[in-house]
């Protein structure tokens, strides 16, 4: 899922300074699992907003709604009734997909309550790690099912480096080294030899160095 | 020259803080009238959002009540409580509202003396703040100083 987290209270309440009605949108999808940008969340950022600016004698009208996702036009049409005249600003709880999503279908000032942090999964209630990064061309198949672009802090892809020690990497010794726990992955399904092969320098242009990317299914297209 | 007459608003778990508060009212226990109290069928019932919305619709104060550590009947639900409790403090912090102004308490069924104590403690501690940053209320409501629980 994208996981993303919601930005400092001050710093939202600073992007709404000027607005005295919004509308918050929440996202059922990613953001509401990772409960950040849901219901719920939603809910408890308009209240939030609500008393800090009755509390300074500037009081805000939110009006809120959650999509099933922001990231489908179809979920996006449910916004139209919700987008009137008099919302000064829309405030999304999607992630930086669903903000730009609303702002491509709407004349209105958009505004993102989260930072979009990374495509991850859930470790434990509560905690979410980052695992892939999102480069294109996916070579897990290579290095036992663990991403070196995102579990190697340097993004190695002939690993590991020299800081490398005690099973924990140089610039966390927090974090386990990446290109460790590869090895003994490889190790115990006997595949070190695959290891031996030096890994050419990666094509980037699949990745974010070529540009928005696009995924065109022809079988799918109902139009 | 008017009173301030604090609204605390007690979200009290129904196996412990509301048997409590019956039983302060069985053992005709004065406590404050200040307390408005919301049965839930946890502790862990209660979330951030209810927290908020009771300061937002005019609190001065609020607590939660749940059973005592370890205690809880769905086992973990006063632990839940306790971590939300204390992340709705920081929000209220932040809204400058005052974290101080909510709290999480942890008593038994059997409780009756010690229910009537924490309504005290609450009334108490939210007087000294002053009304909610939301409220300008400053009314006196001279007949309801006090009321018997139960009544
Ligand atoms: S190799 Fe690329 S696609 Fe595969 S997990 Fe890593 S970043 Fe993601
Ligand atoms: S110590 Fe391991 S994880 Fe850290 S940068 Fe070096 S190879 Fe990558």
């Amino acid at each position: 899922m994208i996981v993303a987290e919601n930005k400092p209270f001050h710093d939202i309440l600073g992007l709404i300074e000027d607005a005295k009605k919004i509308l918050i949108v929440g996202c059922g999808g990613c953001v509401a699992v990772c409960l950040s940008g849901g219901e719920k969340e939603v809910g408890v950022l308009a209240s939030a907003l609500r008393m800090s600016r009755k509390k300074e004698g500037n009081p805000l009208e939110t009006v809120e709604v959650t999509l099933p996702r922001q990231c489908d036009p179809e979920y996006m049409d449910m916004l139209k009734g919700y987008v009137k005249e008099d919302i000064d600003c829309i405030l999304s709880l999607g992630c930086g997909v669903g903000v730009q999503f609303i702002a491509e279908r709407f004349s209105k000032w958009v505004i993102p309550a989260q930072n979009t942090k990374f495509a991850g999964g859930t470790i434990a209630h509560g905690i979410w790690e980052e695992r892939c990064g999102l480069c294109g061309e996916c070579i897990l198949y290579k290095t036992g099912g663990i991403c070196p672009i995102i579990r190697c802090s340097k993004s190695l892809l002939n690993g590991p480096c020299g800081g490398s020690q005690n099973g924990k990497c140089e610039v966390d010794k927090n974090l386990d080294c990446g290109w460790q726990l590869i090895y003994d992955r490889m190790k115990k399904f006997g595949k070190l030899d695959l290891l031996l092969k030096i890994e050419p320098p990666k094509d980037w242009s699949k990745s974010r160095d070529g540009g928005p990317r696009k995924v065109v299914r022809e079988d799918v297209k109902i139009s | 020259m008017s009173e301030f007459y604090p609204k605390i608003v007690a979200f009290c778990c129904y196996y412990c803080a509301y048997s409590a508060a019956d039983l302060a009212g069985s053992m005709r226990l004065q406590y404050p009238s200040n307390i408005r109290l919301v049965e839930v069928p946890c502790s862990g019932r209660v979330d951030v959002l209810m927290i908020l919305k009771a300061f937002e619709k005019g609190a001065d104060g609020v607590y939660v009540a749940g059973c005592l550590e370890g205690d809880c009947h769905f086992l973990k639900g006063n632990y839940r409580a306790k971590k939300r409790v204390l992340y709705a403090k920081k929000i209220l912090d932040e809204i400058g509202i005052g974290g101080e102004r909510l709290e999480m308490f942890n008593l038994s069924g059997s409780s009756g003396p010690r229910f009537a104590e924490i309504a005290e403690e609450m009334v108490t501690r939210i007087s000294k703040l002053g009304p909610s940053p939301l409220n300008s209320r400053l009314v006196s409501f001279p007949n309801c100083k006090d009321a018997t629980a139960g009544n």
